[in-house]
């Protein structure tokens, strides 16, 4: 029992969750890798890194994030439903907490080039930014898409002092970004490669999950002094990659009583073609370094996701994630863009907080699932939502 | 070359133009959408040969028609083989006489753990990637796989189509792969372009692969002219 639950942060030697995971790179990128892979697991028992670290989180991110109870919320679908802020992060996302553990390995490891590769734009915002802290050169990757939709983000990295490359192969999006991303880290093997979500070839999973996993550590605190108890009934967070998730879900796996709720972008609807449902329209497959759900089709071409969201636009999902929904451990949700619309609208209007479209997906969870009066729901509230004005008026 | 590309059925010509210039084997690529490995070259033939079509069932239904005798190795990301089924796709390489395959994306390490008992079960050997930055006991490990086929080493550290000028500094340090590897065949590729590098690559190992430059020749047109040069007919 206790390894079970304990396989859902850490994966085997060779980085697989259950059949998923894996580093599944060609060789060029195995020197990187393998040197990632040990400056991460010394960071793990290093308490002047885990230090530093923790620092920065809180004079530089804001951290802790509160955990804001919403009446209102409450009111309307019963149960007390509390918001994780993450959107009050320095930069308005979580991809920060990540950066920042990132940026930190890098300077250990003496790069002072950092690529990445970013959907709506928080991630390479929040690389951007670490960069400009620590003085180091920053290029970030992004769907030709993308930039069209999320221009404030743009923006914002440029201003940064950041190098935007647009992706121009493919569906244009987070997924044709990340293979751009990856060929130029082959080419330039000096760079660091600082990866957005708890994708990508071993340690990237783990090692983003472990960043983001001060999401779940902080839950636990603020739930225990809001309500007695270190543990809600239920946890919601949205799925691209799914590292809000993984961070949000990691301190309650082993707790079977917490239900963990994963929700995806379906789009226009999941008969749609128009989708990213990853967990319900995939099946194992191989994209980015590791063994996943994947959407292809039937002679394994990974198919173009769909989803207004850019953040959430992606055709596979961590292996940690696929893991755990094949295992029944968490409950996978998905939400159109017309819900998420709505949801958005209805929380901007009942509590004055603007959320991230990506976010807005794991509020619009709350109309999807059976509510009881004794629950208590954690809603991740990812990120804000300056950069979606454009969609919401 | 990639399957598909340019046409849909262009591959056996390919593979008869190759056999008569005297091509010992020819690295058949499997189109795959996200080739991560690939230049822009590969990467634009591979788009291509998706849009024709090309497939796995399809590539083996045109390899087991061929014209061509040149000896065959399948070349491709895993997950469209993994997608085909493990099983499927080694009884079908066996049913043409394939018997060497390059799979860039599975590594050493999955391989032996989860795959090679099948692969070996059905006499199919995969071709390890081995780069001058690899070190000398995952050659070892590799050499140990790749006995019955060849190692594939990779002439400069970037995706396929880059730039390369076989300097004396890297021309030794491929020697000494090459040595380490013993009997194992070494064949160089990744960024070799006309007969210079061919004769460099020849004098070090047992073979040279082409990629980009020739697929290059292929979208202009001028495949005969480039084979004559690069194989030094004048
Ligand atoms: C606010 C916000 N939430 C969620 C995501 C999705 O990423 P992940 O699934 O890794 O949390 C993004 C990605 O850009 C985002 O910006």
């Amino acid at each position: 029992m206790l390894l079970k639950t304990e396989s859902y942060t850490k994966p085997d030697d060779l980085g697989f969750y259950g059949e998923f995971g894996g580093a599944f790179i060609p060789e060029l990128l195995r020197p990187n890798v393998e040197e990632l892979d040990q400056v991460f697991m010394k960071c793990l028992s290093d308490e002047q890194f885990q230090k530093e670290y923790i620092q920065i989180l809180k004079d530089y991110v804001g951290r802790p994030t509160p955990l804001y109870h919403s009446e209102k919320l409450s009111e309307k679908y019963g149960g007390t439903i509390y918001l994780k802020r993450e959107d009050l992060n320095h930069t308005g996302a979580h991809k920060i907490n990540n950066a920042i553990g990132q940026i930190l390995l890098a300077k250990k490891m003496g790069r002072t080039k950092i690529i990445a590769e970013t959907g709506a734009g928080q991630h390479g915002v929040a690389t951007a930014t670490t960069c400009a802290l620590m003085n180091m050169e920053c290029i970030v990757f992004m769907g030709e898409i993308d930039i069209a939709r999320q221009t404030p983000n743009v923006k914002r990295m440029q201003f940064l002092g950041a190098t935007v490359i647009p992706a121009t192969s493919g569906s244009k999006t987070l997924k044709d970004a990340t293979n751009e991303a990856i060929r130029f880290w082959i080419n330039n093997p000096d760079s660091y490669y600082l990866i957005g979500s708890v994708v990508g070839p071993h340690p990237y999973p783990e090692m983003v999950a472990y960043f983001q996993s001060v999401i779940s550590q902080e839950m636990r605190e603020q739930l225990q002094q809001k309500t007695g108890s270190q543990l809600p009934t239920k946890v919601i967070a949205c799925v691209g990659g799914g590292s809000n998730a993984a961070g949000a879900f990691y301190h309650y796996y082993r707790e079977p009583e917490v239900k963990l709720i994963a929700v995806e972008a379906s789009g226009l609807g999941l008969d749609s073609g128009k989708s990213a449902a990853t967990s319900i329209l995939g099946s194992p497959g191989v994209l980015h370094g590791s063994m996943t759900l994947l959407m292809q089709d039937e002679s394994g071409q990974v198919t173009e996701p769909y989803s207004i969201s850019a953040g959430l636009d992606y055709p596979g999902i961590g292996p940690l994630h696929a893991y755990s929904i094949n295992e029944g451990r968490t409950q996978s949700v998905s939400v159109t863009d017309q819900q998420a619309l709505a949801a958005a609208k209805a929380l901007t209007r009942s509590d004055g907080i603007i959320p991230a479209l990506e976010s807005a997906h794991a509020l619009a969870a709350l109309e999807k699932i059976t509510i009881e009066s004794n629950d208590v729901i954690v809603v991740n509230l990812s990120g804000r939502g300056d950069k979606d004005m454009e969609h919401y008026l | 070359m990639t399957a598909g590309y340019p046409t849909i059925d262009s591959l056996d010509d390919q593979l008869c133009l190759l056999e008569s210039k005297g091509i010992d084997f020819v690295e058949v690529g499997i189109p795959f959408s996200d080739p991560l490995a690939d230049g822009p070259t590969i990467q634009e033939a591979s788009k291509i040969g998706i849009e024709n079509g090309m497939n796995l069932t399809l590539l083996f239904e045109q390899l087991k028609r061929r014209k061509s005798k040149i000896p065959i190795i399948l070349m491709g990301y895993f997950n469209p083989v993994l997608n085909f089924g493990i099983d499927a796709f080694l009884n079908a390489c066996g049913e043409i006489d394939i018997t060497s395959v390059i799979l860039p994306d599975l590594s050493i390490e999955i391989y032996n753990r989860n795959y090679r008992a099948r692969f070996e079960a059905k006499g199919i050997f995969p071709s390890f990637l081995v780069t001058t930055s690899t070190s000398q006991e995952r050659i070892k490990k590799a050499v140990d796989i790749c006995t019955n086929s060849f190692i594939y080493l990779v002439s400069s550290n970037s995706t396929t189509g880059g730039e390369n000028n076989f300097s004396a500094d890297q021309c030794d340090r491929l020697r000494e792969i090459t040595t380490l590897c013993g009997d194992t065949p070494v064949f160089i590729g990744f960024g070799i372009k006309n007969n210079d590098d061919v004769q460099k690559v020849h004098s070090i190992s047992d073979g040279a692969i082409i990629g980009s430059s020739y697929l290059k020749a292929i979208e202009n047109r001028e495949e005969r002219h480039y084979l004559d040069e690069l194989l030094g007919v004048k």
